[in-house]
């Protein structure tokens, strides 16, 4: 029972609940014994809700049997990334200095899932204050693959990814600020998508970077990603910089295939440090491609080799603004050697932030500092165009640029930690596209020889998610992969 | 490019950061090393492009200045770490 239920699809749970076929309890049930049985080695949430899950499921069932209309999402247990604000459920960001924080109010998104009766089951791991690529720097135990558990599952949204992988949840909302959702998503084997910056409120979502966060759906399948993303989309009074666009119904017009189809491959994410697996798995998507009548063609992005060097700039000046305001003062951790007022601040922060936070805040400060503002931030902004005008040229000739997340697969916990610079290089191909502010969403492209995931990135232009979409569901439809199941699952 | 201990600590004091010697001694080198990184941003010539703060170009997005329902003093003052209704507690902030 357990087994059938939780390899169910968000969608088919939905249809199953509003019909009565299934009720949402026996959803939760089944999600919580499996969340039980997994989480205790893959960590992926740091905090179970239980019992409100358990309610919120029996009052779905109630408005059925009474007739009442359900919502889209109506029975379908989601997790939601731990720098997502939940009412009344403590929100960490991973970090100490928010151990005990509980969020007076809900994010912009949380309020639309609960709307949608979808039932939060639980809060996923992230790496600290989303900083990170492999969920490695979480105040609260690192998540382990589920495919491999001496392996990592990316970052920083690796709870997330991981939460769906093992079958917590069918579905899970992760952010992603250089490659967040998209890179866990890749070493988990789920589809992970980032809207383009707008397409959804950040009001709650935790601040790292304010230009390059985006809220993003992740599923075990492109149509449930689909639905999870027409749920939290669209224009929010409370978020200045989400566009006032209509959205469309992601989820409706799936299965019609982009004609004339053009991806375009850039020349500069096949060089050296690629993993020859993984471009064997980029190299078999296209010809999946391929075969359903698309043409392939190089473009240029000639400024990739800066992407990583322009973000580690932007992002962390950044983030060191956005983190100023924990000071212990009005809510967190506060030290308890307190001094005077600075001496409050130094030591409540030094006490509360992880390594990797204190890192990127550094470096943020020195980057807006006076005399070094000219030199790094604002050149690292005139960058950011230059990068954002190559995808620009490159989508006059094409729908969409198709490309490895990661050079290589889930690499080994503690594999990469000793040098921070090698850690940031897994962001090489996906950083950009924050930069940018475009969409892009990572499907499942096949396994290495060891079993491990490969996923492959599809970018497009601004607001293009529906056709995105579409031409994620090209692939997923004909490329024939092999139905595998992380072990875990299955208690091994 | 080196950065000096001094400067670390410097930059430590502006972000509102203690740290240890021994951390002050790690960073140094670490954001020497990413430092030394990010310099071939130089290599690049800028001239005549201009610095993008954001991805969309949405400017002035304002709402009326309505005063709305807050969400009160005790919501407000849940987290803090000391408080005396209404108030925050707070380390004195004037000296003298």
């Amino acid at each position: 029972m357990r087994d059938a239920i939780t390899e169910l699809s968000a969608a088919a749970i939905r249809a199953k609940v509003a019909e009565g076929e299934l009720s949402a309890k026996a959803v939760v049930e089944t999600h919580l014994a499996m969340i039980e049985a997994t989480n205790p080695r893959v960590n992926g949430l740091l905090t179970v809700c239980g019992e409100e899950s358990l309610a919120a499921a029996e009052r779905i069932d109630a408005r059925v049997a009474n007739g009442k209309k359900v919502g889209p999402l109506a029975g379908v247990p989601v997790a939601v990334k731990d720098n997502l604000c939940t009412a009344g459920v403590r929100t960490t960001c991973a970090s100490k200095i928010l151990e005990n924080f509980i969020p007076p109010y809900n994010a912009t998104v949380v309020e639309k899932l609960m709307k949608a009766d979808a039932i939060i089951v639980g809060k996923a791991n992230l790496d600290e204050f989303a900083m990170g690529s492999s969920t490695e720097n979480s105040a609260f135990g690192v998540t382990a693959n589920p495919w491999d558990l001496s392996r990592v599952p990316g970052g920083s949204s690796g709870g997330s990814a991981a939460a769906v992988a093992a079958r917590m949840a069918p579905i899970s909302l992760g952010s992603d600020t250089g490659g967040s959702i998209r890179l866990p998503a890749s070493f988990c084997g789920t589809v992970g998508m980032k809207p383009t910056y707008g397409r959804v409120s950040r009001y709650g979502l935790v601040a790292y970077g304010s230009s390059l966060d985006q809220i993003g759906p992740m599923a075990r399948n492109v149509a449930d990603a689909a639905l999870l993303l027409k749920v939290i989309s669209g224009r929010d009074e409370l978020d200045s910089t989400s566009v006032d666009r209509p959205v469309p119904a992601y989820e409706k017009s799936l299965d019609k295939p982009v004609t004339g189809l053009k991806i375009g491959v850039p020349v500069e994410f096949f060089g050296e440090g690629l993993d020859a697996e993984v471009e064997s798995a980029i190299r078999r998507g296209l010809e999946v491609y391929k075969a359903a009548g698309a043409k392939i063609v190089d473009v240029h992005l000639p400024h990739t080799e800066y992407a990583v060097a322009c973000y580690y700039i932007v992002a962390v000046a950044e983030a060191s603004s956005n983190l100023a305001r924990y000071d212990g003062m009005h809510y967190g951790h506060r030290t308890s050697e307190t001094g005077d007022l600075v001496e409050t601040f130094r030591r409540t922060r030094a006490e509360g932030f992880g390594e990797e936070v204190q890192r990127r805040i550094m470096l943020g400060t020195y980057a807006l500092s006076s005399g070094y503002y000219d030199a790094y931030y604002k050149r690292a902004l005139r960058v950011r165009r230059m990068i954002t005008s190559d995808f620009e040229a490159a989508f006059k000739q094409v729908h969409a640029i198709a490309g490895p997340v990661c050079p290589t697969p889930a690499f080994k916990l503690g594999e990469k930690m000793t040098d921070p610079l090698t850690m940031y290089l897994s962001d090489i191909y996906t950083i950009s596209v924050n930069l940018a502010g475009l969409p892009a969403i990572s499907i499942p492209a096949g396994y290495s020889k060891s079993g491990l995931p490969i996923g492959m990135q599809l970018i497009g232009p601004v607001f293009s998610e529906g056709k995105l979409l579409r031409i994620a569901r090209m692939h997923e439809s004909s490329a024939g992969l092999a139905d595998r199941r992380p072990a875990v699952v299955d208690g091994k | 490019m080196a950065i000096s201990q001094d400067e670390v600590r410097k930059v430590a004091k502006l972000a509102r950061l203690e740290l240890t010697d021994e951390q002050v001694h790690r960073f140094a080198n670490q954001l020497g090393a990413m430092l030394d990184y990010v310099d071939r941003l130089k290599e690049l010539d800028v001239e005549d492009v201009e610095p993008m703060a954001h991805a969309i170009s949405l400017r002035n997005v304002f709402r009326p200045d309505a005063a709305r329902e807050s969400q009160g003093v005790e919501a407000t003052l849940a987290n803090s770490p000391a408080s005396d209704p209404p108030y925050f507690k707070v380390p004195r902030v004037l000296r003298g």
